[in-house]
């Protein structure tokens, strides 16, 4: 908290070139605690996101992961402005979302969609396929007369791998692989540049996930789609992404190019994480460092002092319960935010 | 070492108005004492039902156990009373279950579920309990054992919570404990914790344990045998190390082939199991998987593949299984020289 929003922007590498297509500068979203029956008042906030600044590139996928109440979801919403951010700025294509009218930032939205994680809830089970997909079209008023409007649907259900036919079916007649594609399809109908893509695959099984992320690096292709990729599997993410930003109790604590912050994690955070994760092959996962970390994520509702990860860091000392460590540029493009971050080898 | 569990043929169908689900049909496999299993599979491939079978807790109706002996210390638990039943649940056998909230009594207290098993099945008075579940809260890892027993679950994280669960599937001293998809709901950094705490306990007290997963890491790295299953029936079975050296069905092949891994670099495509799982109310004859196999013949699509034996403690359903070492071969050099292929690409790409 006691670096600027000014001051973090600079070091994620905010750059003025076209290449940049969004923006995220010191986004904060606090959510009030209130108490009290008839006389509400705000007696705490949980910080969900607490400084969060990062840059997506044209046609790239970012990946967010951490674990659950780290605030990735909430950062990807504050994005789509679903939440109206308590504090920061979201800069798409040069132009601040948060300072947009409700009116302008429907507009905005044909540039960037969202695919939800559960495909059971996230569609409405009393429309068909083809109108939830086609809904989309009709509000942004991107299609003129009957003719039209069924042919892009059944362009769009062809772009995801389902057949046009399938159109006027229900989605209790899909399977969870089938439903998610439905998503994406419905997240394309407008044509967009940008998609946050919250989960994309967790809910669905392992045969299944595959498809979706080939169909997801497929469209991204086709269109050159840019996402935010956000998940907690390790594993799926590293495959996605180029870049990945690892989170922590509403801090982005490593930020770097997928190959090195795989390889080459700083944080203690980040090491502990993938150390956590198994590898099918008993043998080669019989071999790998282990770091088991202790105790659990604090509350976000009354965060540790200084470095949030401090209670559970292995390497933590007196300074890290004191101050809140920036995040910086520890290697090029490799940014960490750990006062520790240079210096210790094993630990 | 002497056989804990078997379950020979086991048939537990549904009876729903869509039509008979065989959720389980024709599965036998054996546990020995303090051995780890790893049931592995897909929703729906009938994994938490057969787990469900041997506690006998299927909800009948619409479900049934229709064919099939399940051997627990040589007393068939099928055609034991439902008495005797009770005395084995929670004590002889007990359970882990996946949502460590909804399987937590809300208004109850810590203490008061702990202590009930300890009550009914060894007959400790409140005072004895109390002090045996405060003994046993600390051994699953939780801080201040003697104020946290007071407390409710809501009061408990997630992870905790799942500790609160171990300790009362301890309690009893059991023989065996089925853990379905304990770890499925937490997060990565908690999981390894409790996974860790169930390995170390089981081995400690040298109970058997059952882990139910889809999963594929956290069976290599804990179990000691696995059976994968498909559409209600177990279509490979084999040691961890076996399974994941040398699969020796196309579907085990297909999974593990199917997940990105960190330990190896990154492929350019994902190589997924085409289709979907079929649907169990009206199975084709013939090999459930073949629809999705990249290796079926025609004698797939009329006879079902037996579990045949493919080496020392090592089975597979398919009937390509002679062949299969060599497809599997060829399958995997595809997979390298397609891999040297794209770096060699990628190199001349970025001009490094």
């Amino acid at each position: 908290m006691t670096t600027s929003p000014e001051v973090q922007a600079q070091g994620t590498g905010t750059a003025t070139d076209d290449d940049i297509l969004l923006d995220v500068r010191g986004l904060k979203m606090y959510f009030p605690v209130s108490s009290g029956l008839v006389f509400q008042r705000t007696v705490a906030y949980i910080k969900a996101v607490d400084g969060v600044s990062f840059t997506v590139k044209r046609g790239e996928t970012l990946g967010l992961v951490g674990e659950s109440g780290c605030g990735k979801t909430t950062t990807g919403r504050c994005i789509l402005q679903l939440y109206k951010p308590t504090e920061g700025q979201v800069i798409f294509e040069g132009q601040d979302l948060t300072s947009l009218s409700t009116r302008m930032m429907r507009e905005k939205r044909r540039e960037m969609q969202v695919i939800f994680q559960d495909p059971y809830s996230s569609l409405n089970p009393r429309m068909t396929a083809g109108n939830i997909i086609g809904e989309p079209l009709i509000v942004h008023g991107l299609v003129h007369g009957k003719a039209e409007y069924r042919e892009r649907v059944a362009d769009l259900l062809q772009n995801v791998g389902l057949n046009p036919y399938m159109a006027d079916r229900f989605p209790h007649e899909f399977s969870g692989g089938q439903r998610q594609r439905i998503g994406v399809a419905r997240a394309l109908s407008v044509g967009p540049k940008f998609i946050v893509a919250d989960e994309p695959v967790s809910a669905l099984d392992v045969s299944i996930q595959a498809q979706i992320i080939n169909l997801l690096e497929d469209l991204q292709e086709q269109f050159g789609l840019t996402y935010l990729f956000i998940a907690h599997d390790l594993s799926v993410v590293r495959h996605i992404s180029d870049r990945v930003g690892v989170m922590y109790l509403g801090h982005m604590m490593e930020l770097a190019e997928r190959n090195e912050i795989y390889v080459n994690p700083i944080h203690p955070y980040t090491r502990a994480l993938l150390s956590a994760v198994p590898i099918p092959d008993p043998i080669i996962d019989a071999q790998r460092e282990r770091i088991l970390l202790t105790g659990e994520v604090p509350s976000p509702l009354n965060p540790p002092s200084g470095c949030v990860f401090h209670p559970r860091c292995p390497i933590a000392n007196d300074e890290c319960t004191q101050h809140l460590p920036e995040l910086r540029e520890v290697e090029p493009n490799h940014w960490a935010a750990c006062i520790r971050a240079d210096g210790y080898g094993a630990f | 070492m002497a056989e804990l569990l078997q379950v020979r043929d086991l048939r537990t169908y549904f009876y729903t108005f869509e039509g008979v689900v065989k959720a389980v049909d024709g599965v036998s496999y054996e546990l020995e004492e303090g051995e780890t299993l790893g049931l592995v599979g897909e929703s729906g491939c009938g994994k938490s039902v057969s787990a469900l079978s041997v506690m006998r807790l299927i909800p009948d109706p619409p479900g049934k156990i229709v064919d099939g002996e399940i051997l627990f210390e040589d007393d068939d638990i099928l055609k034991i009373d439902m008495d005797d039943m009770r005395q084995i649940r929670g004590g002889k056998i007990s359970m882990v279950f996946q949502e460590p909230m909804t399987s937590l009594n809300p208004v109850l207290t810590v203490e008061k579920q702990l202590t009930e098993t300890l009550q009914l099945h060894m007959g400790m008075n409140r005072e004895e309990s109390r002090r045996e579940g405060v003994d046993l809260l600390a051994r699953v890892g939780i801080p201040d054992p003697e104020r946290r027993i007071k407390q409710y679950p809501h009061q408990f994280s997630g992870g905790m919570r799942q500790r609160v669960m171990i300790a009362m599937a301890l309690s009893c001293n059991p023989k065996l404990i089925i853990a379905d998809e304990p770890t499925t709901a937490l997060d990565v950094t908690i999981q390894a914790q409790i996974l860790e705490l169930m390995k170390s306990l089981t081995s400690e007290f040298g109970v058997a344990l059952i882990v139910i997963t889809h999963n594929l890491g956290v069976v290599a790295r804990y179990a000691d045998r696995v059976n994968i299953m498909y559409a209600g029936k177990v279509i490979e079975r084999g040691t961890a190390q076996e399974i994941y050296a040398n699969p020796r069905h196309p579907y085990t092949v297909g999974l593990l082939n199917s997940v990105p891994r960190l330990d190896l670099p990154r492929r350019a495509k994902l190589d997924p199991i085409e289709g979907q799982p079929p649907d169990l109310v009206n199975l084709a004859p013939g090999c459930s998987f073949r629809d999705r196999c990249r290796w079926a013949v025609d004698k797939c699509a009329t006879e079902s593949p037996p579990l045949m034996s493919t080496g020392e403690g090592h089975w597979s359903a398919c009937w390509r299984i002679e062949e299969m070492e060599g497809l599997v071969e060829e399958y995997r050099n595809d997979r390298i020289r397609d891999a040297v292929a794209e770096a060699a690409e990628g190199a001349t790409g970025d001009g490094s």
